[in-house]
């Protein structure tokens, strides 16, 4: 099953090689990992999602406290969170398909970020499940190259 | 000791930090990054470096040094290939859980990613095989990082960390700061149990018919053998032990099973597989102990105590977890059980069946000598009192079969890496911390040639340590898996024809040395062996060549497929 893994890290150089590098040598599983500072400097949070049973969920979560960078390691899983990814995506851009693909942008909420002569490059943004179907209903107008910033995650407010 | 704010440079804040950490011995071997350092040692005279041969030597000397005194052993090396020999001994200390603080020298920190002189990246090299590691960029980092690692390295479950330290930095001068106190956000050990899961423990431990404690290294880096002896003795509980564990609880005592697991006994095996409530206490549940995990003590009602909680439900699901410090676990349910579980005797009694059915015993022959001969007679003339060190193979398993150990602290073997070469310095480092007890090591005659030029620290620093080597001509344990499960192919296996003569070898070295070909000459020359002081000796047992360690339980196997003795190889499919 799928995991959204929030760690609180320090701030370190290292600490993403620290964290990458237990789930190769451990054999887990990594589908993304994204990390940012947070609001304070010093720390650095991290969005891992991941894919095992539960024993090997909490075999992940308790390697992932012993790590000494770590601060906290919360799986939000089964517990109210907002999960975003980002999607940056350059199109080949065709008089004839032109109006079909605005469309399409619209339905998916998407922004135009740059449209050249031949190509256009879009951003969206959304859970996991949308830039996936998103990829897919573009696949066939020729996608040139796209980005994903991996999942990022954070407990919804009280 | 200088006192706070007074303007050091790099290399004297090294050195300030390990008085304030009581550091004794350094086992270090020098090189261009550490050049300040060791311009710096020049005129220390209260800390003793011990010049090393090779660093990995160093590592294993700092590691059995640890485990003989609970104290962290020091290495101090210099960057690059310094640092990379280094690798062996830090994957050692980390799957023992020994602790440790590995100095590394490296290139300035400018020239850091320049592929400069003797550069590795050995933190990026370690990262897996230490708790924790740090580069130190800022001279004003120094002190505070060697104070984090002596903590990490021996708070929790104990291991390796390593400091790498680059030229620039240790030659830099700043104010010497010394923390009083350490914090470290992401390191919170949980030491105390949880009330209520010791609780739950006694409760079941007091409605227990078939009870068995099985103790592991845990107990022995807790100093945790009293409560363990109090506990067991007290509610009259059989202990097995791992071979990390074996002298948590007394060999000579009749609730004593020896070891457990692959070579382990066979009335061991037989507990497991027939308990009805098992108490893990500091011990992993390693492969080696349990073979087919689904067969693993498939009756019992598990309760795990460890104080690394990554260990609780790795290798196998418990029941009961509890992790917390074993010193604590044990006091704590000794506390929480003030009555004794009741009519354990016909328990006692099936143990006491399989005890005699299939009992360790070897026969000597004449002319020939055996190594179980050899090691029970060398736990026999000290008392079970020694710090026996093994190498690794044959005769380690044959050395937790019949070297009776009587006291914690008294077996330093690599078990979780088994890295053969471990044993030469591992006792050396050993014998500078435990002045008061011989330091005997069993080694294999492939073994000794993989770090044998610490025999020279041996003779410089008169080590007085007994070498027992047990010179079969073989890869013995390779040799025993290939007889049983590769079809004979003794595939370079046989050293007979390569061997040097060990014993010019050691004299060459200025190491006294011995020959023994029979019981007789072997009895005569452990005793002259351990009545030598003077410096390192040598005994070169000429034993069997062909025998084998039983019992034995292969590879994943179960209890059931337990080999009690050699069979006809004629015989076996
Ligand atoms: C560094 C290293 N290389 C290889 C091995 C694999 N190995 C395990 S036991 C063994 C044979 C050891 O032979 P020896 O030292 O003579 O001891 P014996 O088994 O004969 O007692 C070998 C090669 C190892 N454990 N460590
Ligand atoms: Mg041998």
């Amino acid at each position: 099953m799928k995991h959204i893994i929030s760690v609180l890290v320090e701030n370190k150089f290292g600490t993403l090689n620290r964290v990458a590098n237990m789930f190769s040598a451990r054999g887990f599983n990594l589908a993304s990992i994204s990390i940012g500072e947070t609001e304070d400097p010093e720390f650095s949070r991290m969005t891992i999602v991941t894919n095992g049973d539960d024993h090997i969920i909490s075999q992940v979560v308790k390697q992932l406290n012993r790590l000494v960078d770590t601060i906290k390691v919360t799986d939000l899983t089964r517990q109210p969170h907002v999960e975003r990814e980002l999607l940056l995506m350059t199109m080949k851009l065709s008089k004839t398909q032109q109006h079909e693909i605005f469309e399409l942008i619209n339905v998916f909420k998407g922004k135009v970020v740059d449209i050249k002569q031949k190509s256009i490059t879009i951003e969206v943004i959304g859970s996991p499940d949308k830039i996936n179907t998103t990829i897919d209903i573009f696949k066939p107008y020729g996608i040139k190259e796209l980005a994903r910033s991996g999942a990022v995650a954070i407990h919804r407010g009280e | 000791m200088p006192s706070s704010s007074q303007t050091l440079n790099g290399s004297e804040i090294f050195f300030e930090c390990l008085r304030r950490e009581n550091v004794e011995y350094i086992f270090g071997y020098p090189g261009g990054s550490l050049l300040k350092v060791y311009e710096t040692l020049y005129d220390v005279k209260d800390i003793q470096h011990i010049l090393v041969r090779h660093e990995q030597g160093a590592t294993h000397m700092a590691e059995g040094y640890a485990r003989a005194t609970g104290k962290p052993g020091i290495v101090l090396v210099t960057s690059g290939p310094g640092a990379t020999n280094t690798v062996t001994g830090i994957a050692n200390a980390y799957m023992d859980s020994s602790p440790m603080v590995v100095f590394t020298g490296q290139v300035p920190s400018t020239l850091i990613g320049n592929d400069a002189f003797q550069e590795a990246d050995i933190v990026g090299i370690t990262r897996s095989i230490t708790k924790h590691n740090f580069l130190v960029k800022d001279v004003k980092e120094l002190a505070i990082t060697i104070r984090k690692a002596f903590f990490l390295a021996t708070n929790g479950r104990p291991g390796p960390v390593l400091i790498d330290m680059p030229k620039d930095v240790l030659n830099a001068s700043c104010d010497f700061h010394w923390p009083d106190t350490v914090e470290i956000r992401g390191f919170k050990p949980t030491v105390k149990c949880h009330i209520n899961q010791v609780e739950k423990a006694a409760y079941k431990i007091a409605k227990a018919k078939r009870p068995l404690l099985y103790v592991g290294g845990g107990v022995i880096s807790s100093n945790a053998s009293e409560e363990l002896r109090a506990f067991a003795i007290k509610q009259n509980i059989p202990v097995t032990m791992t071979l990390q564990g074996l002298g948590a609880f007394p060999g000579n005592h009749p609730l004593s099973m020896g070891m457990l697991g692959m070579h382990g006994t066979y009335w061991s095996n037989q507990a497991v597989n027939n308990c009805d409530v098992l108490i893990a206490v500091g011990a992993r549940f390693d492969d080696r102990v349990t073979g087919k995990i689904e067969t693993f003590a498939p009756q019992a009602y598990k309760i795990h105590n460890d104080i690394d909680p990554t260990n609780v439900d790795k290798n196998i699901k418990v029941e009961l977890p509890i992790v917390g410090d074993a010193k604590h676990f044990l006091a704590a349910l000794l506390e929480a059980m003030p009555k004794k579980v009741e009519n354990l005797e016909p328990w006692l009694s099936e143990i006491q069946t399989w005890r005699e059915k299939c009992p360790l015993t070897y026969t000597n022959e004449e002319g020939k000598l055996k190594t179980e001969f050899v090691i029970d007679e060398v736990s026999k003339q000290t008392a079970g009192n020694a710090v026996v060190v093994t190498d690794v193979g044959q005769h380690q398993m044959w050395t937790s079969q019949y070297y009776t150990f009587t006291n914690p602290r008294s077996i330093i073997t690599s078990g979780g890496l088994g890295t053969m070469g471990f044993g030469l310095p591992a006792a050396i480092g050993a014998a500078f911390g435990v002045k008061d007890r011989p330091v005997v090591l069993f080694c294999g005659d492939g073994g000794f040639m993989m770090n044998i030029q610490e025999l020279v620290t041996a003779v410089h620093y008169k080590i007085p340590i007994k070498i027992f080597l047990i010179n079969n001509s073989f890869l013995g344990m390779v040799r025993q898996w290939q007889e049983l499960f590769h079809k004979e192919k003794y595939s370079f296996t046989d050293l007979g024809d390569s061997n040097p003569d060990f014993v010019k070898v050691a004299e060459a070295f200025g190491c006294k040395a011995l020959i023994a070909e029979n019981t007789d000459t072997a009895q005569q020359a452990i005793k002259k062996a351990l009545a030598y002081n003077e410096g390192p000796v040598l005994v070169d047992f000429r034993v069997e060549k062909k025998d084998m360690v039983f019992p034995m339980v292969p590879a994943g196997g179960s209890i059931s497929d337990m080999l009690l003795a050699r069979l006809n190889p004629k015989t076996m499919v």
